[in-house]
This record gives C-alpha cells, structure tokens and sequence, in this order.
C-alpha cells in the first residue's frame, strides 16, 4: 500500500523476503542499534539525574518516622478525638515504644521529625526514651507526665497524632512560610521566621537580571565575533572561553580579591581619585557582588549561543536592507535582531536556569543580601539534615523552573530554541 | 580470550578479597588541613608503625549528612569519624554511632584513673563521643586599628564607637547569639536561661542588630583570618588553632580575645554499621590515651580533653614555642560551653529565624 504502482503484488527484495518485511527488519536493526548507543547516557541519566530526584521528591512528603517507630501509639491514638490528653491505654502504648525504641535506639528518628513542627519535641522524645528503661508498672499517665512537663501539653499529642499519617504535606508548608498552629490549622509562619517565599522571589530576579545584563553585555561581544576577521575573533575566542575553562571557585575567588574594599578595583578607584580612601566602595559579600560574579562566570553561555547564530546569519541580509534605503539602525533592528532570537532565547535560558541554581558563588561573595534559595537548600541537605525540607525546597524550585520552561515554549516556542 | 579475561578478573578479585581480609586499612575521616596533619603526626603514624594497621585518611568538611546517606544506603565505608559534640549527639540520637563504654573500652590514665574520670568534666555529654581536643572559638582583632586601644571584653566587639570597622561573623545562629546576650550584660552563666524565654530572644536579636551592617558573614573557617589580613575586618570569629596559626606562623598583628569565647570538643564517633568495628575500637583507645592527645598538642594549638594530658603539653615541635599559653583551655573562665541539648530542640527554629532577621 505505499505504493500504489505495485497494484496488489508484493515486491520481493533481492533475497526473495517481501520488501516491506526486509525493510522492517532492517529498520529495527537500526532502532535496536539506535537503543544501544544512548543506552550509557540513558543509564547515567538515570542513576544521577532521575532516580535521585524522584528519591529527594519522595522525602519531601515521606513521614514514616512515626507510624514505623512507635506503632503502638500511633494505632491507640487512631480513635483519638483530639479534643483533651489521650486516656491511659495511649500512655500505655507509648512506653512501650519508648522502651523499644531506645533498646534499637531509632527514637532519636521520631525526635528529629518531631521537632521540625514544634521547637523542644526532640529533647521530650529522647529524654523520655532514656527514662522510660526504668518504668516497670503502670499507671503509666503520671509516669509520663513526670518524664517531661510536655507531655500534658495537648499539642504534643496534636502533633504526634498528625504525624502517624505515612506521608505529610509538612515540609511543603515549611518551604512556602506556612505552618500548622496549635489546632492543626494552617497559618502564615510569624514574620520573623519567613525566609523560603522572600528568596524564591530574590532568586528568581536575581536570574532575570543576570540574564538581562549577560544579553546586554554578550551581544556586542558575540557581534565581533562573528563578524570580524577569523584571525581577531578566534583570540577573541579565546578571552570568552579562558575563563570558562577555569575552575568556578578559582574565578569566585578572584573575583572577591579584586572586589573587596582594599581590592584591586577599589584601590584604583582612589589612585584615579573617583573616590576618596575613607569611602570605599562595598562591591562585594552584597547583592551587587553576587551580580558581578554570576554574571561574568554565566557570560559565555550567553555568548556561545549567539554567537553561533551570528555565524549563520548572511552579511548580504544586511547589505541588502541597507541598499534598499534603511538607514544602519533600521537595518540593525528590522533585520538583523530578529534573526538572532533564537540566539537570545537560548542563551536566556540557559543562564537562567544555571543562575537558579547557583550555591557556591552567592555563598562565598553574597553576603547577607545575595544568597539564594539554593544556598538555603544546601544547607538543610548538609547542616541541618532536614532531608525532606530540602527535597520540597527544590521540588518546588524544579516545579517552577518547568514552568517557566513552558511559558516559555508556549510563547516564544522551543524549536526556536538554537544551541549551536 | 573472553573466557582468560573472566577467570583472570576473578581471579584477581578473589586475591583482592584474601588480601583485604589478612591487612585490615581503617578509613578514618577528619577535618584535613593542620589538623589531620596533627592528628597523623601524633597518632596515625605511631599506630601503623606498631601495629601495621594502616589508616585511610579521609577529609570531610563536617556535617553528618555523609554519614546518614551511607546509614541509609546500608553501606558504611567510614570507620571512623572525626566530628564535633554536637554532630555526635545528633548522630548518637539518630542510632548512626556506636555507643562506647568509656571505662572498658577506653585507656585508663597512666596513674590508673578511669577513663570516665580522666576525661574532662562536662566532655562526656554523648555515650557514643570519646573527647579529643578542646578548642575555641573565639574573636581575634587586628593588634594595628585603633592606635593603642585594645577591646578587652565582648561589649566591645558590639561598641562601634570605641572600636569601629568591620565583624567578620560565622553566618550561624549560634555562637552569635549567645555574644549578643553577653555583650548585652547576661552574665555567662545565665546565656541560657535568658535564651530560652521569647524576651531573650528577641533581646539577643536586637542586639546583634546593632551591629548588623557592620559584619561580613563568613562560612568558611579559612576566610576570617583571611579577611582580617587583608584588612576588610578589624574584628573576626574563628577557631583558635586558625588564629594560632595565623598569629605564630605567618606573624600576623592580630591579638586573641579570649573573653566570651566558646568552648567546644572534639573528638572520634564509631559509626554504628561500620565493617571494622573491633579493629577501629583499638585504634581509637590507642588515639586517645594520655600520651597521644599530649603529643597532638605539639603540633596544633588545641587543649587535650584529658585531664593527664595537661601537664605532658611542651613545646611546638616545629615553632619551638610553649603552648601552655595557647591553649583555649587556659581561658577556660572567660568562656562558657554551648548547650547543645538546647541547640538540639531550639537549633531548627533558630536558624530559620536567623535567616529571616538577615534578609530584613
């Protein structure tokens, strides 16, 4: 039926198979073969891009702690109305699991989780557990209330009874400044501990501005390249790639030995007299220091782009609307720019997306007023070891960044897209 | 020759097994820099040359977050770990380390004290924790920046009059807050109990706000003494050693500020699914008998966490100088030890805050 000259008869291929069988056959040779060679990359990508996402994904919903490490209070709160302290059978069951756990001693586990929703659960937990070795008989209620004064606390029991549930939506609360208050309901963190939402918006315009100021500074510079004798814009091409080719942390450090306010710049500043020695000029461990040095660190990512767009774009375009009568900003505008959008748009995305998330240079030359969301990130995967703050954290940032990659798809289109 | 290729890599897997099986390596994990170099000098070295152990040495940057992936992933390649008090309680809580019995597991004095009394008191404060070191820290200042004033107490490292110029401060809750409160007139004894009512915490805050826009935030211990180098900060936070060392050694004018300094321990925590269990827990009582936390003193400014230790402590092997004068322990009045069970339940909510009152 592909083609209708053969009008029902079958065409053989040289060995006497049908063609379109033959033809199959060595289409799936070609696909198997196909298969197997993005199969390393397929595998890689697999093991230390996808499976760690989806684990850390996971994490930030998981609550197992409790409902594993104390099933028996968890299955005698199950009937718990929540409205004053459990009866004695909940107590009961509780030492119990005080008891267990400190024997495999994974208590500590229950503390942890516990104290991310209420400041002082973990020491109640653990010096519980520690006691609760020496208990023999009951009535176990009193016991308890004497191993820590915040036992007799309503919202402990809140709280322990919202985590028996297998998964929690906890962390996500956490990451966008909301909380559970003492019933359960949720509410705005109190002002002086809402720090996600302020720096997701921070990361997010410190991107743009970093890939706005890399478009300003890299089209010029790409321009030159593409347009310039072979023999000046491969050194030029050297300049853009050297720092590339150098390690990150090396160019940080640089950057803060000649941004520092007894640094390179500002020394010549006061030998040229722009300002005077007492007022020197704090360019760094701030925003504006963030700025400079993610900037030149992401500016060839903007630059390879364009400039390989530059490259393809015809001399004789612009000859051509200059000889038609626009005059060279006209010509610039009207004919030239548009060409290099795709250029533009695949550099912006590039250096956004990489500036979302940056850790290490906002860390060593941002200060206070240049951290990112990332740099928080970091430091629940590494300090604090709140593992599933950190996994909602940078869901949400991974959600947003998809996002954006749509809108962006939708409104400019990825086939635009050119990377080279 | 495929089938000569999968026998012979057995065969040299299965030589690799016997041979891992006859000499046990140890992979020990500290800090690195000067100080693993102190801990080789005095007790890797020693060890290997009596008992033929030898010891991996591998660098990490703090933090258990490691050691809670490898816990996790039911595979534990560290044997053993350098770490400070409050990562071992931590990690002791979270059932990652191995408690020790200090008693029979660990070397008796040479006068034949216990180890649980030869340790120094408060040290002992985790089951799975044997104390190394004690160090500080604590605030250097440039000797060069006021003329011929020099701060004396904590209130003027929070006096911008008297003493003007930059703070570089570790960007952490703790440690700054505590300063703040001290600084503010809580006397050191009572830090904590000030801290732990909502009016001391705000108090600690708005003191530290005073003195906000004049602080560099550090993360990286080797920056403080850098940035007082270069002049960018007049005051700096900083481990003692890395003062020691910048003081003595490249003969810096900084000066120490031992008032309010922050006493800390550390020491080795076993993790508890290690693959060397009994041969690591002789090279930790070996590691932390008292002539070899005496001998690590040679070499690094840190006090030895045993009481037997302090007398043996001479002279720098390669300055020459006594360090008696450098140990942070001498101060020991003039400082206070954190509460880290406090951290421990408050830590979380405080450095959220923390974080917060930076981006005001």
């Amino acid at each position: 039926m592909a083609n209708g000259n053969t009008q029902g008869e079958v065409v053989l291929a040289a060995d006497g198979t049908p063609l379109k069988e033959s033809l199959n056959k060595a289409m799936r040779k070609n696909r198997i073969r196909a298969l197997l060679l993005v199969a390393p990359l397929f595998i890689f990508i697999l093991f230390s891009f996808l499976i760690p996402i989806f684990d850390m994904t996971f994490r930030s919903v998981d609550n197992w702690q409790v409902g594993t490490l104390m099933p028996n209070t968890s299955l005698a709160l199950k009937d718990w109305d929540g409205k004053a302290i459990p009866e004695e059978a909940v107590f009961e069951a509780l030492i119990a699991d005080l008891k267990a756990g400190a024997i495999t001693r994974e208590i500590g586990k229950v503390g942890t989780r516990l104290n991310y929703e209420k400041s002082g659960m973990r020491s109640m937990i653990t010096s519980s557990a520690r006691k609760s070795k020496k208990v023999k008989e009951g009535p176990y209620k009193p016991i308890v209330f004497k191993m820590h004064k915040k036992w007799k606390d309503l919202e402990t029991w809140t709280v322990i009874k919202r985590n028996t549930s297998a998964y929690t939506i906890g962390y996500y609360l956490n990451a966008v400044d909301l909380k559970f208050d003492k019933s359960g309901e949720i509410v705005r963190q109190p002002e002086n501990r809402q720090i996600y939402g302020k720096l997701f918006l921070r990361t997010f315009a410190i991107s743009m501005a970093i890939t706005i100021i890399c478009i300003i500074l890299a089209y010029p510079i790409s321009y030159l390249l593409a347009t310039m004798p072979l023999r000046y814009s491969n050194l030029l091409m050297i300049f853009v790639l050297l720092p590339f080719w150098t390690s990150l942390l090396v160019r940080t450090t640089a950057w803060i030995a000649m941004l520092q306010s007894q640094g390179v710049l500002n020394d010549l500043f006061v030998f040229f007299g722009f300002i005077d020695d007492a007022n020197r000029l704090q360019l760094i461990y701030n925003l504006t220091g963030t700025i400079i040095a993610m900037t030149h660190i992401l500016l060839p990512f903007m630059v390879l782009p364009l400039y390989s767009v530059m490259k393809t774009i015809p001399p004789t375009y612009m000859r051509a609307a200059l000889s038609l009568g626009a005059n060279p900003f006209v010509a610039f505008v009207r004919v030239y720019m548009p060409q290099t959008l795709s250029g533009i748009g695949a550099g912006s995305i590039l250096v956004f997306i990489l500036s979302i998330g940056y850790y290490i240079t906002p860390a060593l030359v941002g200060g206070t007023g240049g951290t990112l969301i990332s740099n928080q990130i970091a430091y629940h995967m590494q300090s604090s070891l709140n593992w599933g703050l950190a996994g909602a954290l940078g869901a949400l940032l991974l959600g947003s960044v998809l996002a954006l990659y749509t809108l962006y798809n939708k409104i400019v289109g990825i086939d635009n897209m050119k990377l080279g | 020759m495929k089938k000569m290729l999968k026998y012979s890599t057995f065969a040299i897997s299965m030589l690799g097994m016997v041979s891992a099986a006859q000499a046990v390596d140890l992979n020990v994990v500290s800090w690195g820099g000067a100080y693993t170099a102190s801990q080789m000098n005095a007790y890797y070295k020693p060890y290997t040359k009596k008992t033929g152990v030898k010891i991996n040495s591998i660098d990490y940057s703090g933090g258990l977050a490691e050691m809670r992936a490898q816990s996790e992933a039911k595979n534990v390649t560290w044997d053993l770990v350098d770490v400070v008090l409050a990562d071992a309680i931590k990690g002791c809580d979270e059932g990652m380390f191995r408690p020790i019995d200090m008693d029979k597991e660990m070397a008796a004095a040479p006068d034949g004290t216990p180890a649980s009394k030869d340790f120094l008191k408060g040290t002992l404060l985790s089951e799975c924790f044997v104390p190394q070191i004690i160090y500080s820290t604590a605030f250097a200042y440039r000797a060069d920046a006021w003329g011929g004033k020099k701060p004396t107490k904590m209130a003027d490292v929070f006096d911008l009059k008297n003493f003007p110029g930059k703070r570089a401060l570790q960007k952490k809750a703790i440690n700054n807050l505590e300063w703040a409160l001290i600084a503010d007139g809580v006397p050191l004894s009572k830090v904590y109990d000030v801290l732990d009512t909502d009016v001391g915490k705000d108090r600690a805050f708005k003191k530290l706000a005073t003195i906000k826009k004049d602080v560099i935030w550090w993360t990286e211990g080797a920056i403080p003494p850098q940035l007082l180098a270069d002049e960018e900060a007049v005051f700096g936070t900083g481990y003692n050693g890395r003062w020691f060392s910048a003081i003595n050694e490249e003969k810096q004018p900084f000066a120490m500020l031992w008032d309010g300094q922050v006493l800390d321990i550390d020491g080795w925590a076993v993790p508890a699914k290690g693959k060397n269990v009994a041969e690591v827990m002789k090279f930790v009582k070996f590691a932390t008998d008292t002539q070899r936390l005496a001998d690590q003193a040679k070499y690094i400014s840190y006090g030895p966490a045993r009481l037997s230790s302090g007398p043996m402590v001479s002279k720098h092997a390669t300055l020459g100088i006594d360090m008696g004068p450098h140990m942070p322990t001498k101060y020991a009045d003039q400082g206070f030890m954190t509460d880290f069970a406090w951290w421990a339940d408050n830590g979380d909510e405080m450095n959220e805050r923390f974080a917060a009152w930076l981006l005001q």
